[in-house]
């Protein structure tokens, strides 16, 4: 066991963990931070992506040791200071962006990522990036146009009659 | 201008808030205090003779509770199936013992051989390591005509042979023979409709807890339907009676199907609880979903078509072989029968219609119902043998169907259905209004100026969703009724819990539900909230699967909202000094008709509750009522769907370039969501159409079995927002339930995969390839390649 200390969203936290205890399960076990979620064995889904060091990690395949000393950024400290919807986490809902919400938080993490890095992105660029978020529900398409508005640019009003 | 508020109003789902912010609750952030962790040894190979395991070594390593194998479970019910077929000479299924942990043999990879329950989850792998298994490899039987072939490999011993029934429906043979005889063209196509996972993204997980004070169980697990988990388990698994087992499911991370059925794993978790006196909890990995969770689709067709000399179909003939897998799930022999032949006429007035199905075990993870279940089996088929025969006939495949499209409703299909309400001509009309047929050719053009082929594929489709009258499919073989129940709770100062037994796995309920209830009681949502998916909660419950929720559950709340609203009318009329056939209820208000006098929706709940005031002699206090509601028929959503391809010749590669779905759901609640319904269940198709595949090698390996081998649709496989429209203005509200609503959930991705594989053969054949009639799914590249190439 070794003795880890990281800031999560924005809290200085630390605990015992194993060498191969990864990232997610110290989220989730350890700390409780349960809207980080675990989609697959592989790397494949992206249910599991939180910010480290500013970063898009997918935390099933980080040690929580390598996060020792870092910066964390889950889904539990994406609302504003107020407790209000973040604007990436609000076009989620205003576009319809989220079904059952199973991948939405590794969902919201990489595209505020993505915003960071490329404030206004092409739709091929959103959907270039979101390689690495499988989500089943959605079809994607509510998801792009979440993501396009978040960014301030003119997406159509959801179920225009 | 668009509705704010109410049925019709694209409202804003208040569920996202804890979703959006990592709130939600699923089965795998349940952690009950104490709890021991199980890791089910799995069987490595597909069809085994298990001459003995040995655990002596395994039970002493640290942490290790207790071991289980099949001998754990030779005083239990194995799991049952809840569909009893009949074959076509009157004899039952065969129904071959489902254990919850292996007895004598494996027959599939993954077939749980021993559950290791340990303090932690390490521990108990680790401890999995240690049990050394005697267990002779068989042959195994992978492919359904090898499992039929007389001598083959059997996958139960105590069966005959691999034939679980052999079943024909519809119009009888004679009819049916004379209808070809008569015919100018008969169009045949044999075909694939390929073996798929249903991934929904939350794995499945069980918790299994008891309660030795009142001898109580509960288990929390990711379903679709708490109360049939509860009934199945309970009565048939492990002799538990419903007042001493609460079920439990939290938020569901998508179903798609796979949740519906009852499972080894929540069975072995509720029975170990108590074996173990201590919280038992599994949570699956994806690797393990894709060898435990049950698969979807998986037939292999031969379908004709009969048309006359002026091309009016007369008759379809199709044969099926459907792969049960190794055992029976919950409801894998109604989906190639019930849910599959009762759809074969489409849209269509074809007067003969036979349907014969053989379904086969096999050394493979048992197949169920997956999104549409059945229904995209049977539109697949239908809709490409149709596209087939059009360009046989060398006709416009918009104009062949639009000639034998159904228009008199109701209509008596010959495959016992009755369609109550439909109009094909209209959706079709606004799928060709949105497709921009006449831009085709410049679009076309386009393509082949940079070296692709592009090809349009059209699709009509209906389905029997709002399942299910009870009374038919009893007789259909259900072993079930298929109504729901809603509970209608008032508060005193006037708040509104509604217990459904519908349960919410990203359909949004939460919202829309109150909806409903606040139209019809004229107060804001705010005041309702939707209580779902646990068992001590509400009345009772069938779940959510075959786009039932609102058609059959939202029915039984109308009707519960309704007894309310009598009840609350004759409070309010003592309250008034008037007649209760006086009292009007408009926007929250009680007004007595013709009068200012009126008393508001807060004031009659409180004189409920506080009935200081109150015609006790009359009715009772209190403001709650149930309504249990069982539908007079199916109901048939119905569309027309259209899509354009290119296709890279040199490699193969397919693109979506252009989607548009144009479909009839009856009336709408919230459309916003219904449009997202859509979205993915056409993701769905277009996965089944283009990428995925669950491949099995000769020897029942899984070779799909993560993402790195199952190709899921990813964002850059669905087409751009511009040229992707879903359509649900066509409306023909369903004749029999309050809402005349249909249920829009697996529309998509019925009504895709035909579309897109349509698509791809317009455009081979643009491209000279005029030999390529078929390309099974998933049209990868590399079949394309092989299909334009010859070989
Ligand atoms: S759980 Fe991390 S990528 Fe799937
Ligand atoms: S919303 Fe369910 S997986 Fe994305």
């Amino acid at each position: 066991m070794t003795k880890v200390t990281m800031t999560v969203n924005g809290k200085t936290v630390s605990g015992e963990v194993k060498g191969n205890t990864l990232l997610t399960e110290f989220l989730r076990e350890d700390l409780r931070l349960t809207g980080t979620h675990v989609g697959c064995d592989t790397s494949q889904c992206g249910a599991c992506v939180v910010h480290v060091n500013g970063e898009a990690v997918k935390s099933c395949t980080m040690f929580a040791a390598e996060a020792d000393g870092a910066e964390v950024k889950t889904v539990e400290g994406m609302a504003n200071a107020d407790g209000s919807l973040s604007v990436i986490q609000q076009a989620f809902q205003d576009y319809h962006g989220l079904q059952c919400g199973f991948c939405t938080p590794g969902m919201v993490m990489s595209a505020a990522a993505l915003l960071k890095d490329n404030p206004k992105p092409t739709e091929a660029e959103v959907r270039d990036y979101l390689e690495g978020n499988i989500c089943r529900c959605t079809g994607y398409h509510n998801i792009v146009r979440a993501i396009m508005a978040a960014s301030g640019q003119d997406v159509p009003a959801v179920a225009a009659e | 201008m668009p509705k704010d508020h109410g049925i019709g109003a694209s409202q804003k789902r208040r569920e996202d808030v804890r979703f959006l912010t990592g709130a939600g609750n699923y089965t795998d952030d349940i952690n009950v205090h104490g709890q021991a962790y199980v890791h089910f040894l799995r069987s490595d190979m597909a069809h085994g003779k298990i001459n003995n395991i040995d655990t002596s070594a395994a039970e002493g390593m640290p942490g290790v509770v207790r071991i289980f194998t099949g001998k754990d479970f030779e005083g239990v019910g194995g799991l049952p199936c809840g569909w009893q077929v009949t074959d076509k000479h009157g004899e039952p299924m065969k129904e071959p013992a489902h254990p919850v942990l292996a007895q004598g043999k494996v027959r599939h990879v993954g077939d749980p051989i021993a559950a290791v329950v340990a303090d932690s989850l390490e521990q108990a792998r680790t401890a999995a390591e240690a049990i050394v298994l005697d267990i002779e490899e068989l042959p195994a039987v992978v492919d359904m005509a090898k499992a039929l072939e007389a001598g083959s490999t059997k996958v139960h011993d105590d069966l005959a042979d691999n034939l679980c029934y052999d079943w024909q429906f519809g119009t009888d043979t004679e009819t049916t023979d004379a209808a070809f005889k008569n015919a100018a063209h008969v169009t045949t196509l044999e075909l694939v409709n390929n073996r798929l996972v249903a991934n929904p993204m939350e794995p499945r997980v069980a918790v299994g807890d008891y309660s030795r004070a009142n001898d109580e169980h509960t288990l929390y697990t990711t379903s679709q339907n708490p109360h049939v988990i509860r009934l199945l388990m309970g009565a048939f698994v492990l002799g538990i009676p419903e007042h001493k087992l609460r079920v439990v499911a939290p938020d569901v991370g998508g179903g798609f199907g796979t949740k519906i059925f009852h499972y080894a794993e929540e069975a072995f978790c509720t029975f170990a609880a108590k074996a173990c006196n201590r919280p038992v909890k599994w949570t699956s990995t994806r690797s393990e979903a894709f060898m435990s969770d049950a698969h979807g689709r998986d037939h292999v067709t031969k379908i004709e078509l009969a048309l006359d000399k002026d091309n009016n179909f007369i008759g379809v003939r199709t044969d099926t072989m459907a792969n049960m897998g190794a055992y029976l799930s919950t409801f894998s022999s109604s989906v190639p029968t019930w849910l599959h032949g009762t759809l074969m006429a489409g849209n269509y007035k074809t007067p003969a219609v036979q349907v014969n199905v053989k379904a086969v075990f096999t050394n493979t993870v048992p197949v169920d119902a997956y999104r549409g279940a059945g229904r995209p089996e049977a539109t697949f088929q239908l809709e490409r043998v149709i596209d087939k025969a059009a360009r046989e006939l060398g006709v416009d495949p918009v104009q062949l169907r639009r000639q034998n499209f159904i228009t008199s409703f109701p209509y008596e299909t010959p495959v016992a259905v009755a369609y109550d309400t439909g109009d094909y001509h209209a959706t079709m009309d606004k799928m060709e209004e949105l497709m921009d047929i006449p831009g085709f050719a410049a679009r076309r053009a386009e393509s082949e100026k940079n070296g692709k082929l592009r090809g349009m594929g059209i699709n009509c489709f209906i389905e029997a969703c709002g399942i299910a009258p009870s009374n038919l499919v009893g007789q259909l073989g259900a072993r079930a009724g298929l109504y729901d129940a809603a509970t209608v709770r008032v508060n005193a100062t006037g708040s509104i819990s509604v217990m459904v037994g519908a349960h919410s796995h990203g359909q949004g309920h939460e919202t829309v539900f109150p909806q409903v209830v606040a139209e019809m009681l004229g107060i804001d949502e705010s005041m309702v909230d939707i209580v779902h998916g646990d068992t001590s909660k509400i009345p009772f419950g069938m779940g959510t699967y075959g786009s039932r929720s609102l058609a059959v559950c939202g029915s039984a709340m109308v009707r519960a909202t309704e007894k309310i609203i009598n009840k609350a009318k004759k409070i309010a009329g003592h309250l008034l000094e008037a007649s209760d056939s006086d009292i009007e209820l408009k926007d929250g208000q009680f007004t007595v008709a013709g009068t200012d006098k009126s008393v508001a929706w807060g004031d009659v709940t409180l004189a409920a509750y506080v009935p200081h005031n109150y015609p006790l002699e009359d009715i009772e206090p209190g403001l709650e009522e149930t309504a249990f509601y069982d539908p007079a028929n199916f109901t048939y959503p119905a569309g027309a769907y259209a899509c354009e391809v290119e296709v890279d010749p040199d490699t193969g590669k397919v693109t979506i370039e252009k989607f548009v779905s144009a479909d009839d759901f009856g009336n709408v609640v919230n459309p916003m969501i219904v449009e997202g319904q859509v979205h993915g269940g056409i993701a769905q198709g277009i996965g089944q159409a283009l990428l995925e595949n669950c491949a099995y090698d000769e020897n029942g390996q899984l070779l799909s079995a993560s993402y790195m081998d199952y190709a899921m649709p990813r964002a850059d496989d669905i087409p751009h927002m511009a040229s992707y429209v879903v359509d649900h203005s066509c409306q023909t509200p369903c004749t029999h339930n309050p809402l005349g609503v249909k249920g829009c959930g697996e529309a998509g991705a019925i009504g895709s995969p035909p579309t897109v594989v349509n698509a791809v053969i317009d455009a081979l054949h643009s491209g000279g390839h005029t030999h390529v009639n078929h390309i099974d799914m998933p049209v990868s590249p590399s079949r394309v390649w092989a299909a334009i190439n010859g070989q």
